[in-house]
């Protein structure tokens, strides 16, 4: 296959020259940043670089009219996935249409809307922006309904001309606008565009609106009565192709034959020679070429001249027949000189079935995604990419919809759009999704939960642990303990996790009281993550024992803790002094072994420090000299009391 | 592609290296004096300076930012033959409210006798790890083993590769099937030094970097080297900057089960291009590696992309205007001055031309008898369209309208353009 090639696009970067300096750059999510600079190691010092320029790619995205075109596009092609694979693809044929339907009408409502959009703007370069939009979306339009009727619809011989018919009707729509303005004049048949009406309904086969506008000129000529008439009765009595009824296309053939011998005889007879206007409408009902060409400007396009050539002369041409008559109306239409613009040879190319040579050409051409992609997902699923172009077709496909969603994903709402597009890659949607999914800047707790629910649909456990672990690392930064914590237990991080634990401990240490109670009360089995964190859990759970005034309980948890090991050292002390409130009670709550294993803990703890350390302030070693000896005298107190207690209970 | 914004840097010398950061919301620039600046972009998209500090006592080559799991980490690498490990610390509330931030110096890596040329962090998959290359020819890999103390770095591997070393790139892989990787290119212009590219790869037995592959086809002095996101295949891609603009794919080759030696690869040139018609100074792939851009002595950034057939080409060009650098450079006063708003509207008639160019004519010329004309809608539509409409509404729903005539569709579309006396129904007689 012929490869087109187009020249790249050259973005001139302001105030720079390629001459004289190099252009850095760096990749962005959806943009490059570019700044000139120098790079051999010799080159001299230029001064200051003023400035670093940030070069979209693709403005499209930003418009919020365009956006909506997304949107929309987006449910439709959710929902063409959904199509049962297993369904006979006969079946499928009249939902395919439907959802080809519904595509375009999303393209011309967008259309519409830019069109407003563009007239009642104020800045000019903004209106010429939107115009530029509503032409290419006007190309895409046109193009995706020709390939409708060819490829999805595949309307058979007789049908077909209908059909494109209908699609000449919708693209060269002023003609009623200005069958409009003539009919609204004072005296529609002196209106000079009255014969140009009359002439582009004939063309575009609407007898009956031409019949109408006739009767307007025959009510003025009362002398040529009798030719009217019969204008009148030829353009009435025009055989058109019914699909829905019982009638044969050799049946339709030969009607049409008959009719057509008859608007000949009259030419013969040179019925209308009296009135040039008559005889050339009499003549393009033969479908003579020449008197067709004259017309040129009502026609204004080579594919109209097609379709109107097909209705005169082979309203019966079959599919397989378009490509002859398409490439000849191309060349008789079209200046010998000028060259066919890249729309023309993206029709012809759909003329000649030829879907591939479609696709790729509106890919170049259009330099928009979203067209391509959404057709080719669509011709996909009617089967008609693999009989053309066995090796790459859904390859193709999945290329183009990655394209697409790629661009989307720049976008900071339309990403979660893209994602429905990945999952309809089999192949690389998946690490397209892992690798741009994790790049969506987490400006809040609640986008970050939105992305995790994504990932989290599609088992991305590593995706789900990173955000995770970035937002505790923020989380920390800014001082948030109890966020930075959660987060750290979703992400499964246990060192990360030990650290916070740590953080909750040095401000209780510090203030004496707890932050983010609820989340430590309700910590659960996540609490087991790591052993700093079990005794940050345990530890207000002795604090809420404390606050229940269930004492022994608490006495138990309490010294547990430390016999367990689950304390670190360096919090033992914390945890003696926490347990003097309790020794001083009247009532005795540790009992004599409690008594003598806190003994222990205490001794354990000041064994290994005898010598002071000598950078220590004195004072922090007298508070501590005093702790120790007031824990001791309250130790010895309760033993001595537990064990009067207990002996009396034993007698 | 247009230019959307342009933003004064304010550097005082040569900008040698942008970084951005991994969600594209900061950027670091670095330079020839001795500075780094940090830029926040704000939700308007504007990029405002928050900090920029001396880092060096030489020029600045590059500048990297760490993956955010470690926080706000930033490394740089300078002619004073020293890398630094820099950490933003949340300031004081008062910084905050001017919009500053803080960065302070972790660690300060001087292992190195000679330039530090590049500085890369590893793929986070391997822990916080960052390597160094410099003209002496010595990669050096430093690892954080405590991440929540980045000013303890130790000196894990130092790889000597005989040559001037002038870039390096980790294989982003996190593959289990793939051991850690590192590529490394050398400037030495002597083409009888032979390949100018090494590939080292980690080896678990030995715990050492051993050499894998060197490209001995890539025999002049090459600047940049760039490994694509490996998308989950089984082969690596390796782009490199040297007289020209080439892209390699190694494919491992199967190891016996028994052997420990290093990775055997099969290299395949891909592509190659010199449209930069002399040295490229840089390479480097967009997020999905869909896009590669280089950047050469052509003073232009190209573009390069593959189609589905893996066919590459040249699809984009940034190229200067030519116009005359403007006095507004150096201006003490000029931080941050957005200059965007005057590029950008005569930007916009550039790029809406480049948008349209193959189709149609701006809307409010459409020439006399222009083949076009007949397709711009009429202004009367304006008027009409204030019709809303939902295409949900239009998908068929029963299971009528899926195996007979689907008459919601063409019926809500035409009740979509009844309203608009300029566009046609749709086809109805299907």
């Amino acid at each position: 296959m012929e490869e087109v090639d187009v020249e790249p696009t050259t973005t001139p970067i302001p105030g720079f020259d390629s001459n004289q300096k190099h252009l850095g750059f760096v990749w962005g999510p959806g943009d490059i940043l570019v700044y000139e600079t120098i790079y051999k190691a010799s080159g001299g010092s230029a001064g200051g670089c003023p400035f670093v320029h940030e070069v979209r790619k693709d403005e499209d995205i930003y418009s919020p009219i365009l956006r909506k075109l997304f949107n929309e596009s987006h449910h439709i092609f959710v929902g063409l996935q959904r199509i049962r694979e297993d369904l006979p693809s006969k079946n499928k044929k009249p939902q395919f249409v439907s959802i080809s339907k519904n595509y375009r009408s999303v393209i011309r409502a967008c259309m519409e809307e830019l069109q407003q959009v563009a007239v009642s703007t104020q800045d000019a370069a903004l209106a010429t922006q939107y115009g530029n939009q509503v032409s290419i979306l006007l190309a895409v339009e046109l193009i995706w309904n020709l390939c409708e009727v060819l490829f999805i619809d595949a309307a058979p011989a007789g049908s077909l001309v209908l059909h494109l018919l209908d699609w000449v009707r919708l693209h060269k729509a002023d003609v009623d606008e200005k069958a409009r303005e003539v009919l609204a004049s004072e005296s529609p048949a002196e209106h000079q565009a009255y014969w140009d009406v009359v002439i582009s309904y004939v063309l575009q086969g609407r007898m009956d609106e031409a019949r109408q506008v006739l009767v307007k000129q025959a009510a003025l000529q009362p002398a040529a009565r009798v030719m009217f008439k019969l204008l009148d009765n030829l353009l009435m009595k025009m055989p058109i192709f019914n699909p829905g009824e019982t009638q044969t296309l050799t049946e339709f053939d030969v009607k049409w034959r008959h009719w057509r011998e008859e608007v000949d005889h009259c030419l013969q007879d040179q019925s209308f020679a009296s009135n040039r206007h008559l005889e050339d409408i009499c003549k393009i009902l033969v479908g003579d070429e020449d008197v067709l060409l004259e017309y040129k400007e009502l026609l204004s396009t080579w594919y109209h001249f097609l379709v109107t050539r097909l209705l005169f002369s082979h309203p019966t041409v079959k599919p397989t027949e378009l490509h002859y008559y398409a490439q000849s109306s191309m060349h008789m239409f079209l200046d010998t000189r000028s060259v066919p613009e890249p729309l023309d040879s993206i029709l012809l190319a759909a003329f000649e079935f030829d879907i591939h040579q479609v696709i790729k050409d509106c890919s170049i051409a259009l330099n928009n995604w979203w067209f391509v992609g959404h057709l080719t997902d669509l011709l996909d699923h009617c089967k008609l990419l693999q009989s053309h172009n066995l090796h790459f077709g859904s390859n193709l496909r999945e290329f183009l919809l990655l394209e697409y969603a790629s661009g989307l994903f720049t976008h900071h709402s339309l990403w979660q759009l893209a994602v429905d597009y990945f999952d309809h890659c089999p192949e690389f949607g998946r690490v397209y999704l892992e690798l741009q999914i994790e790049r969506v800047p987490l400006d809040t707790e609640r986008k970050a939960l939105k992305v995790i629910r994504i990932c989290e649909q599609r088992q991305m456990t590593e995706q789900v642990r990173s955000i995770c672990k970035i937002m505790a690392k923020k989380a920390l930064r800014n001082n948030r303990l109890g966020s930075a914590l959660s987060w750290s237990i979703r992400a499964k991080d246990a060192a990360f996790a030990t650290l916070i634990s740590e953080r909750f401990l040095q401000d209780y240490c510090a203030k004496g009281t707890f932050s983010d109670l609820d989340l430590i009360d309700n910590l659960g089995p996540a609490m087991l993550l790591s052993d700093r964190l079990t005794f940050l859990g345990k530890y207000r759970e002795f604090h809420r024992l404390y606050g229940e005034k269930r004492f022994s309980d608490a006495a138990k948890l309490l010294l547990s803790l430390m016999t367990a090991k689950i304390a670190p050292h360096s919090f033992w002390m914390t945890l003696l002094t926490d347990a003097l409130p309790l020794l001083e009670q009247k009532e005795v709550i540790f009992s004599a072994d409690q008594t003598h294993e806190l003994m222990f803990c205490l001794e354990e703890l000041t064994s290994g420090k005898s010598v002071p350390t000598p950078d220590r302030p004195m004072q922090d070693e007298d508070i501590e000299t005093t702790k120790i000896e007031l824990l001791r005298l309250a130790l010895a107190r309760n033993l001595a009391m537990a064990i009067v207690k207990e002996g009396t209970v034993e007698v | 592609m247009f230019v959307a914004r342009s933003i004064a840097a304010d550097h005082k010398d040569l900008i040698h290296d942008v970084s951005y950061d991994f969600h594209g919301r900061r950027m670091a620039t670095c330079s020839s004096d001795q500075s780094v600046k940090v830029w926040d972009k704000s939700e308007s998209g504007d990029w405002h300076c928050t900090a920029s500090w001396k880092t060096h006592s030489g020029s600045v080559w590059r500048v990297t930012w760490a993956h955010p799991e470690f926080g706000q980490v930033l490394a740089s690498c300078s002619f004073d033959r020293t890398a630094a490990v820099w950490e933003e610390i949340v300031g004081e509330s008062n910084d905050k409210q001017r919009g500053q931030s803080h960065w302070i110096k972790r660690t300060t890596l001087v292992d190195s006798r000679t330039s530090v040329t590049d500085v890369k962090f590893a793929p986070k998959h391997m822990g916080l790890m960052l390597t160094t290359c410099s003209a002496d020819g010595v990669v050096r890999v430093y690892e954080a083993p405590d991440v929540m103390n980045l000013s303890q770095w130790s000196l894990q591997h130092e790889i000597s590769c005989k040559l001037s070393c002038s870039c390096i790139s980790w294989n982003p892989s996190s593959s289990r099937a793939h051991p850690p990787m590192i590529a490394v290119g050398s400037d030495d212009s002597n083409v009888m030094y032979g390949g100018k590219v090494q590939i080292y790869e980690y080896n678990d037995n030995t715990r050492k970097y051993a050499k894998a592959e060197t490209l001995m086809t890539v025999t002049d002095a090459v600047h940049d080297i760039a490994f694509s996101p490996n998308l989950g295949r089984s082969f690596h891609v390796l782009a490199i900057a040297t007289k020209d603009v080439r892209i390699f794919k190694l494919v491992p080759l199967r190891k016996e089960s028994s052997s420990t030696g290093p990775t055997k690869f099969e290299v395949q040139i891909v592509a190659q291009f010199d449209n930069h018609n002399s040295q490229v100074w840089r390479v480097s792939w967009n997020i999905t590696s869909t896009l590669l851009a280089s950047s050469g002595d052509d003073g232009c950034v190209r573009l390069w992309k593959a189609n589905y057939m893996d066919n590459w080409k040249c699809t984009g060009i940034l190229k200067g205007d030519g116009s005359p650098v403007n006095g507004s450079s150096g201006q003490p006063g000029a931080m941050n001055t957005m200059v965007g708003s005057t590029v950008q509207t005569s930007q916009n008639a550039l790029n809406g031309s480049a948008a349209g160019r193959y189709f149609f004519p701006p809307l409010d010329a459409p020439r006399a008898g222009s083949r076009y004309g007949h397709l711009l809608p009429p202004p009367s539509l304006i008027e009409h369209s204030d019709a809303q409409f939902s295409p949900h509404s239009q998908l068929p729903q029963s299971p009528m309208a899926i195996h007979g005539q689907p008459p919601q569709s063409p019926l809500s579309l035409h009740r979509l353009y009844s309203h608009s006396r300029a566009l046609n129904t749709l086809p109805e007689h299907d």
